[in-house]
Parts: structure tokens; C-alpha cells; sequence
């Protein structure tokens, strides 16, 4: 099966040759007429901006939102995760065009700027129980997103601790939203004071979310704070036929993510799954019952038949 | 060699000066900079023009102060740094001077995400290079042939940029020697027996753990782009399909008429090297006044006279 990997910039021949020492042909797609002949997509990292306007350049919106309706499997890693959300904070203003397909909410550049890039070990247990090799993966994060909600549907396959961001507090339910208000109104207050400077405020879930500006002498970081307790984020997830990772797995010599994604891949073409998504699509628009009021028409037809040849028979018979 | 990196570097922790700072180590600079290939990198001098290149699908932007015919070219401005920086949301870059660690320190504080030691400006050390492992944002150097980039890949730079001429006319001949020469060694590279490496990475004064590296990758060990002279489509596709990862466009592509639209040519033709119609389809319409960039006898002193024999 065909497995094609976006190339509208970044690091699409990493990917390819992450593929070849699978033994797979990754093709490089570049127009939405190459989409078809392919099965699988895999979007890669790279600089979300550009990737984003050289898509709506070339009218691939479209095309790829069709793609991922399809069904057919989709990874997308970073910036590519980014294209596959379904909602997207943090960033500058006019924000950028989305895939969609994924219901996660993805923080652009979570971990900061270039400057905090790292690398770190992953605990990936469903990795390890379908591929083997040792129980931890080495994530690259570069200008990483993450994850700050997953949907009911998703499946996390891999988060991560954050160093906890001043300040935290216990969440709250939204009938103790005049106290946070209060809270929130007061910290600005002080932060104001203090050279901090109030950038976006968003609510979710009960969760506020706020990101502010810290002005040092002559240098402005960026950081973003979340007003509860928890301090992980998901960084890794996997939603039917999507998966999608916040750090580049083919950046490292470890192909285990690749053949994770190749295994996805064969999986969909397998005919039993295919018959039981046809089963579900049948009974959800309630053709089963059609099916099945039509076979107990043939039922009784034939028995009607049969009991009018009988008659015929021992008619002719007496 | 503990870490599983696709590029393995030999023992940079001997060189950096200070190894407390273990976090940005010389590979994560690397990946950094390969989140940049198969794009464009435009040379901007005010926020109206850094606003028009993210527009037209750079994957980063150079800061680099006004051009000046005559006279010293230094480290541009930092509120301007700091303007261009509120403006956009791709990279942005700034131009510091060959050996001017300084001003590499204040384009670091400022935060620019790359700084580019660049050739083009003055020089102001004329033997030794920033020492670029001392630094946490990822550097930028030229070269012309494959000895001078693996010494700056040596010192720590992150990207290499092949740098051909530095006048802005637009000529990409010596770009396309340069570009030829390097690939051209890492062929010889790739064929040579093992124990002529030592004396190969004498004759081309690089070092020799690099090179060895570099005839085991088959390439170089970071991300190759060229610069100088870059000005249609054309010219971008024939950098890319001689092995280049990317280009840098000079600031001169926003005079003429349609800067966006030459912008967004050039693109498209990094994206679509391989493919004639496309590049066919973005040429059109784009030869209309670049008349800087042509050569006058009055002007043009190199070129002319050096043919090919």
C-alpha cells in the first residue's frame, strides 16, 4: 500500500528515510490530485506558518480535509499535529488554517521558544506492548505543541510533566467563577507592577487559561500558564485512524513510531474490519432492519411458493 | 556515542566551553535547523517587508540593515529586530558579523531565534570565527567549498549557507561554482578509500572527524543552503535540484513592481523543483523590473572577464 508524506516543507525526507529502513516507498505529495494514489499520509514537522499558507496556496485544504474524512490513516507530527487539531491556541494574531479531524486542543509553541527545545525520555507503554525495545522513547521536541485537551474519543498514548508554572491554583467549578475572576483581576493587578503584561484569557472546561508577557531589561519571553494543579500535558494521541505525536520521531534512529503508524495502515485493510464498519454504517441508518424485513419477505415468499406447489403437486396427484 | 540521533557528532562536550549548559546541545541545534528545509529565507529590512514574506510562504525571515553601497554594514537595530519579531510568526534571524561575538551576545539576548554570521556585512575578525558552541541559539555561517563548512560546522554552526557573490547583482555564477564544488567534493568523498581521508582532510583544511562523518552520511552533517544572487524561479529550482535543502533570497527580490508575487514564485519553485510545468507556470510574468539586477558594463567588473576554458 502507498504511504505518501506531505512535502510542502520541513522535515518530509527524514520521514521517507525513516520509511525506506521499514522496506516502505514514501511518496513525496505535493498536489491534491497525488492524494489519491495513496493510502496513508503522514504530515511532518517543519514551520507551521509556512506549511500553512503553501497549502492554501495550492487549494490543499480541501483535499486533505476530504482525506482525513475518509478515514484513511493520518499522522501528523508538530506541525502536522497542529493541521490535524480541531482547535488551536496560542498563536500570533490571524492564527493559521487547520485540517481538523482531531478533537484536541493544541497549544502552538507550548514548551516555548527555540531556545527551549529539548530532548527528553517518554514513557510509552502502548508502544512497547505492540512494538517491543526498551519501555522509554527519546521525544525531540523543537518548538513543541502539546495537548492540553484530549476528547472523550482519544486515546493517549504519551504525555509529559512540565516544570510547574507559577501561579497554580485548584480548579474550580463555574459557580466559583466570580472568586477567580477576583483572583485572576488581582494577579494582573500585581503582574502589572511587576512588568507582567495580561496577553490572552480563555476559558475551558472550568480550567482558565492565560498566557502573559514577562519583560526582562531588554528581552520579552512569552509563557503561558494553566490555573489548576495537574502539570501534565498529552503529547502523544491516537484517535481511530489519526495519530499524532508533538515531538519527531524521525529525528531518531528509533523507527517504532513508523512501523506503530505502518501497522495502523495494514490494519485498515483488513476485510473483517471492513465488514463490521459496514455493519455499523447499515444499523446506524437503520438499513439492517430494511435487510432484515427483506429477508423475511423472501422467507415467507419461498414458503408461500413452496406450500402453492405442494398444493398443485397433491392436487395433481389426487 | 550515548545519544540515538540521526546526526551523531563526535565528542563536541570536549569543545564547549561551558558544559553546564547541557540543554541546547550541538544535535538539538541541528534538528532545529532541519525544521527549515525544502524553504525559503528571506532577507527583510523593515517589518512591511518581513510581514509580505510571510505571506508569500518563507519559512523564515534574515534581518539585515539597509543596504549601503560603500562604507561599514554592521549588526542591524534591535528594536527593529524587536518589531519584526511582534510582526510575523515564522523564525526570525538576524546578521551578525564574522567574529563579532558581541554582537552574537546581544541578538541572543534580544531572542532572534538564528543568528547569521554573515559575510556580507563587514568583517571584523579576519582569522578566527564566533565560537559558536558557547551560544544556545543556533548559528548560520558561509562558505564557499566543503573545507571552509566543515570547519564551520566544527566551530558549531548549525546551517551552512553557500555563499557566491556579495554585491547583490544577481549573478548566480559563482553561487552555482560553489554549490558545485561542495557536492562535487562529497562525491570524491564518497568514493575515496579510508586511508586517503587523512591526507584529503589536510588539502582541504577541515576537520578530519567531520569529514569522516561526512563520507559516512553520504552528505553534510547539517542542513546545505544557498545564497547570492537568487532571483527567479529558475534559479531556485537549479539550487535545489544541484542538492541544495533551501535558499536564501537577498533583499533585492522586493524591488520591482510585484515583490509578493516574485515572492510566492520563488516559493512555489522551491516546493515544485523537480516539476518543469509548475516552474514553467511560475516564471510567467515575472521579467519585468529587475533591472538592478542585470549586469552594466559600468558595474559587472567580475564575470565578464573569467570564462571557461
Amino acid at each position: 500500500m502507498a504511504v505518501g508524506v506531505l512535502a510542502l516543507q520541513g522535515s518530509f525526507n527524514e520521514h521517507i528515510a525513516a520509511l525506506r529502513r521499514l522496506g516502505v516507498k514514501g511518496t513525496e505529495i505535493r498536489k491534491a490530485e497525488q492524494l489519491e494514489t495513496i493510502n496513508a499520509l503522514i504530515i511532518p514537522g517543519g514551520e507551521s506558518t509556512t506549511m500553512a499558507k503553501l497549502a492554501e496556496y495550492h487549494n490543499l485544504f480541501p483535499a486533505l480535509r476530504e482525506f482525513v474524512k475518509m478515514g484513511k490513516p493520518v499522522w501528523g507530527t508538530c506541525a502536522g499535529l497542529i493541521f490535524l487539531a480541531d482547535k488551536a491556541v496560542g498563536q500570533k494574531e490571524g492564527g493559521q488554517e487547520l485540517v481538523g479531524g482531531l478533537d484536541c486542543l493544541v497549544h502552538r509553541n507550548f514548551f516555548g521558544s527555540q531556545i527551549q527545545s529539548f530532548e527528553a525520555d517518554l514513557l510509552v507503554p502502548e508502544l512497547v506492548a505492540t512494538e517491543g525495545g526498551p519501555a522509554s522513547f527519546r521525544g525531540v521536541f523543537i518548538r513543541a505543541p502539546a495537548i492540553l485537551e484530549a476528547g472523550t474519543g482519544v486515546e493517549v498514548l504519551a504525555d509529559y510533566s512540565v516544570p510547574s508554572r507559577k501561579p497554580t491554583v485548584q480548579p474550580v467549578e463555574e459557580d466559583k467563577e466570580e472568586f477567580l475572576i477576583r483572583y485572576v483581576l488581582y494577579f494582573v493587578s500585581v503582574a502589572s507592577t511587576n512588568n507582567f503584561t495580561l496577553m490572552q484569557l480563555y476559558v475551558l472546561n472550568g480550567y482558565w487559561y492565560f498566557t502573559y508577557q514577562r519583560r526582562h531589561s531588554c528581552s520579552f519571553c512569552s509563557n503561558s500558564g494553566k490555573i489548576n494543579s495537574e502539570e501534565k500535558v498529552i503529547v502523544a494521541v491516537k484517535q481511530g485512524n489519526l495519530l499524532a505525536t508533538a515531538f519527531h520521531p524521525e529525528l531518531t534512529a528509533d523507527t517504532r513510531w513508523h512501523s506503530y503508524f505502518m501497522k495502523m495502515v495494514n490494519k485498515g485493510e483488513q476485510p473483517f474490519l471492513l465488514m463490521r464498519e459496514m455493519f455499523l454504517t447499515m444499523n446506524h441508518q437503520g438499513l439492517i432492519s430494511q435487510y432484515f424485513n427483506s429477508s423475511l419477505f423472501l422467507f415467507f415468499f419461498s414458503v408461500y411458493s413452496f406450500c402453492c406447489l405442494e398444493r398443485s403437486f397433491m392436487s395433481s396427484e389426487a | 556515542m550515548a545519544e540515538d540521533s540521526v546526526v551523531a557528532v563526535y565528542n563536541t562536550k570536549s569543545i564547549t566551553a561551558d558544559t553546564k549548559k547541557k540543554n541546547n546541545t550541538f544535535s538539538i541545534k541541528v534538528q532545529l535547523a532541519q525544521m527549515l528545509r525544502g524553504g525559503a529565507i528571506v532577507e527583510v529590512g523593515n517589518s512591511q517587508q518581513a510581514k509580505i514574506a510571510e505571506e508569500a510562504g518563507a519559512c523564515a525571515v534574515v534581518v539585515s540593515s539597509e543596504y549601503t553601497q560603500s562604507g561599514i554594514s554592521r549588526m542591524p537595530d534591535p528594536l527593529l529586530i524587536k518589531e519584526i519579531k511582534r510582526v510575523v510568526s515564522v523564525p526570525v534571524m538576524a546578521k551578525a558579523r564574522v567574529g563579532h561575538f558581541v554582537e552574537a551576545q546581544i541578538l541572543e539576548v534580544i531572542g532572534v531565534e538564528y543568528i547569521d554570521e554573515s559575510e556580507v556585512l563587514a568583517c571584523s575578525d579576519e582569522e578566527n570565527y564566533i565560537n559558536k558552541h558557547k551560544f544556545r541559539v543556533p548559528f548560520v555561517s558561509g562558505c564557499r567549498g566543503l573545507g571552509e563548512a566543515l570547519s564551520r560546522v566544527r566551530e558549531g554552526a548549525a546551517l551552512i549557507r553557500i555563499q557566491g557573490e556579495l554585491s547583490r547583482m544577481g549573478n548566480i555564477v559563482e553561487t552555482v561554482r560553489n554549490v558545485r564544488s561542495v557536492m562535487g567534493d562529497i562525491r570524491v568523498l564518497n568514493y575515496m578509500d579510508d586511508d586517503e581521508l587523512f591526507a584529503f582532510a589536510k588539502r582541504i583544511s577541515a576537520p578530519y572527524d567531520l569529514v569522516a562523518q561526512t563520507k559516512q552520511m553520504g552528505r553534510l552533517p547539517v542542513v546545505l543552503f544557498a545564497a547570492g544572487g537568487i532571483a527567479t524561479p529558475a534559479d531556485v529550482a537549479l539550487m535545489m535540484q544541484l542538492g541544495c535543502d533551501g535558499v536564501f533570497l537577498g533583499s533585492e527580490v522586493f524591488e520591482g513592481s510585484d515583490p509578493c508575487k516574485r515572492v510566492r514564485a520563488i516559493v512555489r519553485a522551491v516546493m515544485h523543483y523537480n516539476d518543469a510545468h509548475v516552474l514553467a507556470e511560475t516564471s510567467c510574468g515575472l521579467v519585468d523590473s529587475m533591472e538592478r539586477l542585470n549586469l552594466n558594463e559600468d558595474r559587472g567588473q567580475q564575470s565578464g572577464s573569467e570564462g571557461v576554458d
